[in-house]
């Protein structure tokens, strides 16, 4: 087994680690905190139904980014709607036999991570363009923009330029899911794009990307405006009531 | 003490979204509370030499309690949707009021003392260690916000700059730095039940000339009870009602209602107050012991219904946190709730807002209306922030946008709405809400108020509107001091009871 196979395969591992552990730990600290005042922005649905349809659309077409800002959401939409159809598609390296669905989505998965480079060119346009964006980016905005092309550009390479092994891509990951390290192609591109993806899932549980589990706890959309009804008491707070 | 000299901004055609100008509103210093006044809140007044840990135990101690505090720290991408939307940005264009700037100067802090890659790398992700120059931005800068909740709307995760505020201003109380205009007013509604500091005799007094001057302009004895135990209903309304003008009016309007439509009913010297400002400075339990005041009252006076009066922030105390913090509502099955909720009518709900309690009347007959008592008017109406983005009136989401609209238009014959991103959920704070009322706050006000001065403008070049309807005693006292300095008649801002007022019919 080759040195690099050995390397990357271990990169794999605790990438794999980091980002599973990292995220259940962040859910898990979520859910335990609690929030004792009813917030929702309103007007809010007053039934959980309801809360599950508002949640759906903020996941699915950005709602309030829509009414916010058209080019972000645009941009936005792009990169996150091409890199959902990107990674669909890859589920085929990770599978066999491959799913039937994956099979329909990989046409347009191919294409899709066009998109997902344009929003996120558009989005890191905006960053040096609209001064008010410019003035609240740290480097990490930037990097995480550049690491996130870094990663679609050698993707799209290995697709539309330089074909990569992909057999033997497959061998690796179906090995490295089965503990039975089979030897990962040689090729540059690919080596950078793995290297990419594999930072960019140790760095998904501590930093900003936590927007997406955070999502799902923010009191302002997952509540439900029902407080004239329902009482709504935080454990800390419902203390507080014995001492009267 | 005067306030410092600045520009009055020019009205344009339409909202101008500003290029920054770094640290234009840096100067700005709201009057810190005495010591005096920070003894009775129980926080220290001047930095010990521990200020340092003490903030970031309190800031640790937060995060364990609100969820909203670690979740909205976290969740920001720096997208850039929430930063054209903040008035205080579109008035005065420091970027440090832009909400995500706002919430970074926690944010950097938080990164650096509780996120790993804050303490491994804090340059590249923006994390700082607190100093007092952050310190003295934070003190800056979270009195520079009305809580109005205007960018959680506009957030892709709902992050509200106000949750941000209120911690930071809990902090800053924690550490010494409290701010004298919310935490005197604290003090005044603990210690005397209102927050003018208006005396119980005082207050009754007041009232019987209320009921006299009613008597002399309309022949008929409109009385103002208070503390009648037995009463059917408690009303609570903010203590600008009793004496400042133009709320006045929307109290005399109330108490048409009342005996119109035949309902007994009481004021409350204990509970002479619907505002809270436990609310503005992010502390449950002082929000708490200031609602308990209503609970107290009900549970003496013995009242089957609570109603509130024409108040924004203490609508959303009162409809969304009251259940919560004092068992008014319904659902507890709990011993300290059920005390209460037995005692409660299950056919309306509670608390009820005056707005709900009339519109109801009208629509049903009980009161009898005649509009063209309000001919002389061309109407607009300011959805006041509080009722709009963290409340409900009604059934149906949005209620708190049709009800005021459909008891305007039920009592005026001229309305017109401001354009449609400045009001409803997209509606622009006055500029003096969440603890931002007072005079050495008066450039922020000023500025604050130019999004809601531009609509407005607007309405009155296009439909002659004379009248400014809204349901917020900040509001109001907010717009007939700063409005003027855009040109506008005080006059022209009330409430919306005091069209009511008018056009009521007594018998």
């Amino acid at each position: 087994m080759s040195t690099v196979t050995m390397i990357y395969a271990g990169m794999f591992y605790i990438a794999t680690f980091l980002l599973v552990v990292g995220l259940v730990y962040k859910i898990f600290d979520y859910s335990r905190t609690p929030a004792p005042l009813v917030i929702p922005t309103t007007p809010a649905p007053t039934t959980r139904t309801g809360v599950v349809y508002r949640m759906a659309k903020e996941v699915v077409v950005f709602e309030s980014l829509f009414k916010s800002n058209k080019w972000i959401w645009v941009f936005g939409w792009l990169f996150h709607f091409g890199l959902l159809l990107v990674l669909a598609r890859h589920l085929r390296y990770f599978t066999q036999p491959v799913w039937f669905w994956v099979d329909i989505v990989q046409p347009f998965g191919k294409y899709a991570s066009i998109m997902m480079v344009a929003g996120l060119a558009g989005l890191l346009a905006r960053r040096f363009v609209v001064d008010r964006v410019r003035y609240i980016s740290t480097p990490s905005d930037y990097l995480m923009l550049l690491l996130l092309i870094g990663i679609g550009v050698s993707g799209m390479l290995m697709t539309f330029v330089a074909h990569t092994d992909i057999i033997s891509l497959k061998e690796f990951f179906m090995g490295l899911m089965y503990l039975d390290i089979q030897p990962l192609p040689q090729d540059p591109i690919l080596m950078v794009h793995l290297a990419l993806v594999a930072s960019l899932m140790v760095i998904f549980p501590v930093s900003k990307l936590l927007h997406a589990p955070g999502l799902f706890f923010s009191p302002t959309r997952n509540q439900v405006d029902n407080p004239r009804e329902h009482r709504h008491v935080a454990a800390w707070a419902a203390r507080l009531d014995q001492n009267n | 003490m005067a306030a410092a000299e600045f520009d009055i901004p020019e009205i344009k055609d339409d909202i101008e979204v500003p290029r920054l100008h770094e640290g234009v509103m840096s100067h700005v210093k709201s009057f810190p509370a005495p010591k005096s006044v920070q003894d009775f809140m129980g926080y220290p007044h001047e930095l010990g030499e521990d200020w340092k840990e003490r903030a970031i135990d309190k800031m640790g101690d937060l995060l364990g309690k609100y969820r909203s505090l670690k979740v909205f720290l976290d969740a920001c991408v720096h997208c850039g949707a929430c930063t054209d939307k903040c008035h205080y940005y579109l008035g005065t264009s420091d970027p440090k009021n832009m909400p995500v700037a706002r919430q970074d100067l926690m944010r950097q802090v938080y990164r650096r003392y509780f996120t790993t890659a804050g303490k491994l790398f804090p340059k590249l992700v923006g994390a700082k260690d607190l100093t007092k120059e952050i310190l003295d931005d934070w003190y800056s800068y979270y009195h520079q916000c009305s809580e109005c909740r205007r960018c959680s709307v506009y957030c892709p995760y709902g992050i509200d700059t106000a949750e941000i505020t209120m911690a930071g201003r809990e902090i800053l109380n924690h550490v010494g730095m409290g701010q004298k205009y919310s935490n005197e007013i604290l003090g005044k509604v603990q210690k005397i039940g209102n927050n003018l500091g208006l005396p119980g005799p005082a207050l009754i007094d007041t009232l019987e000339g209320l009921e006299e001057d009613i008597e002399a302009d309309t022949g008929v004895p409109v009385k103002m009870p208070i503390d009648v135990k037995g009463a059917e209903v408690l009303l609570i309304t903010p203590s600008a009602d009793f004496f400042s003008e133009p709320h006045v009016e929307s109290l005399i309007g109330y108490a048409k209602v009342f005996h119109a439509a035949g309902i007994n009913w009481t004021l409350s010297t204990h509970a002479a107050e619907a505002g809270n400002f436990g609310l503005f400075n992010g502390n449950y339990e002082t929000m708490r012991k200031v609602a308990m005041r209503i609970r107290d009252a009900a549970l003496e006076l013995g009242v089957k219904r609570i109603v509130v009066g024409e108040c924004g922030h203490a609508w959303r105390v009162a409809y969304s946190f009251w259940n919560t913090l004092t068992g008014i509502g319904y659902g507890g099955n709990d011993p300290f709730s059920i005390e209460l909720q037995k005692q409660l009518d299950p056919t309306y709900p509670q608390p009820q807002h005056i707005c709900e309690l009339t519109n109801d009347l009208i629509k049903s007959g009980k009161i009898k209306v005649d509009p063209s008592m309000n001919d002389d008017l061309i109407v607009t109406y300011h959805d006041s922030c509080n009722v709009a983005r963290a409340s409900r009136m009604g059934t149906e989401p949005g209620g708190q946008f049709t009800i005021p609209r459909e008891l305007i238009k039920s009592v005026v014959n001229n309305f017109h709405n401001m354009a449609d991103d400045t009001i409803y959920e997209a509606t622009f704070c006055c500029g003096g809400g969440g603890g931002v009322l007072t005079d050495d706050l008066m450039e922020v006000r000023v500025k604050g108020a130019l999004p809601r001065a531009t609509a407005l403008n607007n309405v009155v070049k296009e439909y002659q509107v004379n009248f400014m309807a809204t349901i917020c005693a900040i509001c109001k006292a907010q717009f007939t001091k700063v409005l003027p300095k855009y040109g506008f008649d005080m006059s022209m801002v009330g409430g919306v009871h005091q069209l009511v007022s008018k056009a009521i019919k007594l018998d």
